[in-house]
């Protein structure tokens, strides 16, 4: 089974002066994927991803997300990716409802369409006793697993998110990978930004970038067998200290 | 007892932050507060450095009440708040010196007690603090809490948003001065950061699950958990959680976590119950239950 390529990235670099923060990185992401990309702060995922999700153009190399070139078809891949961050979620003085509907007008939805989505995301969620709270009242956990939702109603190809589950509490955090992995089997191709290495584990793939390059790309399983460790985070910390 | 808190209740407005909450730390112990984001782990540092009155409850930080004996608590104790709270447009060593200051020494009289920590960032002491990056800050801001000599060390989310690479090294750091005699109270979000202290408490929505030593914690796990794999993730959470002999079913990485009802458990049947619900690659085999397996069992 040969699953069509959904980013594609060649060579992809951006250079700061004669700093390259991301220096000519090459891989590919699968429809329905979880690719987990990582790194250490500094190690220039945030710049890649700019690039990726078209708000900075890259210095030379290619890369098309969703089938559009990230140099000339920037409009068109905004309109097909979603973004979540653990940073900005939602707007904590709009309740559950007035977010969704807000966020379905943002990304273009019919009022019809928005109304379908919008009770059929509370009901998917179980939010049906609170969607006319405010949702800076709601907890947490709640607010991360509503913001995916958001992130995904404009039914996106991918769905890039950053650091998703930091400081939630575990339970809360299996729920939420519970939706991302219902979202990948449905054909979502899920983007996961991170330095938490144990959200690492849960993806298909993982890449790790080290000053600008990639490093290491593979499955947790097999990156952990080639460096004879348990874990992701042990990983991390060979590769980190093989570069140094 | 170097911390000794009981019957702690906090309260804003109606939000319960924490309450009924007791324990002691014992003189030089690495104690760590484990638990997520709003847990309560930052109120009860800001009730033990006394700058939040308890509702009920009493609390000592070596020896002293948080109420009656504030002041002597304040010299007593080193504090790193989770949020960056060092002046952002003095330098490095501006910073230092300002803390050693305050506190009426100087950088010189307790550089033992920095030495190690501050060499990885003197060679940056002329920048300003906001320039620094995340791990160095950190650095920056763990010296600043110990350039008065303090018996006791407030650390509230001290690798949060750091880097595998520098919390390792944060780590190493912390045990190098609990050996100087330091007692330390760290919290963290990170359930593999616990078995790294001494006791832990466990804490959720204001209350404490359990305090012991991260191995007591786990061996207290009551049920044998068996590491599930299939070749499809969300199809073999869905499939275990309507099988009829779960107890539970947590994803952990490339597998999930079941546990089953049933003292009899045969790994065959439910090898054949997945197998035909149309997953293949199955594996099963047994597992050992780390500090989130406990913690939620402990929070269901």
């Amino acid at each position: 089974m040969k699953k069509e390529n959904v980013i594609v990235a060649e060579e992809l670099t951006k250079a700061f002066g004669d700093f390259k923060a991301v220096n000519a990185i090459s891989f590919e992401v699968k429809k329905g994927e979880i690719f987990g990309f990582l790194g250490a702060n500094g190690a220039g995922k945030t710049t890649a991803m700019k690039m990726l999700i078209g708000i900075s153009k890259p210095s030379s190399g290619q890369a098309t997300v969703a089938g559009f070139d990230v140099y000339t078809q920037t409009e068109s891949i905004k309109k097909n990716i979603g973004y979540m961050s653990q940073k900005f979620a939602l707007y904590d003085d709009l309740t559950v409802k007035e977010n969704i509907t807000f966020f379905g007008g943002i990304y273009g939805l019919s009022r019809a369409k928005i109304k379908e989505k919008r009770e059929q995301l509370v009901s998917e969620l179980g939010l049906e006793n609170i969607s006319n709270k405010l949702v800076g009242s709601l907890p947490l956990g709640w607010k991360q697993k509503l913001s995916f939702s958001v992130s995904l109603l404009h039914e996106p190809k991918i769905v890039f998110l950053d650091e998703p589950t930091g400081g939630v509490d575990p339970i809360t955090r299996r729920q939420f990978w519970e939706m991302i992995y219902k979202a990948a089997d449905q054909g979502t191709t899920i983007f996961v930004t991170t330095h938490y290495m144990d959200e690492a584990e849960y993806c298909d793939r993982v890449s790790i970038m080290v000053e600008g390059k990639i490093e290491a790309l593979d499955t947790p399983k097999k990156l952990k067998e080639q460096f004879k460790v348990d874990s992701m985070n042990d990983v991390f910390l060979k590769l980190a200290r093989n570069i140094e | 007892m170097s911390i000794s808190l009981s019957n702690i209740s906090k309260s804003y407005k109606k939000v319960k932050a924490v309450q009924d909450i007791s324990f002691d730390v014992e003189p030089g112990e690495l104690f760590g507060l484990i638990g997520p984001d709003g847990a309560g782990k930052t109120t009860i540092f800001r009730i033990l450095t006394t700058l939040l009155i308890p509702d009920e409850g009493t609390a000592t930080v070596a020896g002293f009440d948080v109420v009656e004996d504030y002041k002597a608590i304040r010299n007593a104790v080193g504090y790193m708040p989770g949020r960056f709270s060092l002046y952002q447009d003095l330098t490095v060593e501006e910073n230092l010196t300002f803390f050693a200051t305050i506190f009426g020494t100087t950088i010189e009289e307790n550089y033992d007690l920095i030495e190690d920590i501050y060499v990885q960032i003197e060679p940056f002491k002329d920048r300003r603090a906001g320039k620094l990056s995340g791990g160095m800050k950190q650095k920056l801001a763990l010296c600043c809490a110990l350039i008065h000599k303090p018996k006791v060390l407030f650390l509230d989310e001290p690798t949060t948003g750091v880097d595998p690479v520098s919390r390792k090294e944060f780590w190493e750091m912390l045990k190098r001065l609990q050996k100087k005699g330091i007692t330390i109270l760290v919290s963290t979000p990170y359930m593999d950061e616990a078995a790294l202290c001494d006791r832990i408490a466990l804490i959720q929505d204001g209350e404490i699950l359990d305090i012991d030593t991260p191995k007591a914690i786990v061996s207290k796990f009551p049920k044998t958990i068996y590491n599930v794999g299939a070749n499809n993730m969300y199809k073999l959470i869905q499939a275990l959680q309507s099988y009829k002999h779960l107890y539970s079913v947590f994803p952990f990485g490339e597998f999930v976590h079941y546990t089953d009802k049933r003292d009899s458990f045969q790994i065959a049947d439910l090898k054949s119950y997945l197998q035909n619900k149309g997953l293949a690659n199955i594996s099963i085999e047994a597992a050992q239950p780390n500090i989130e397996d406990a913690f939620m069992e402990l929070a269901k």
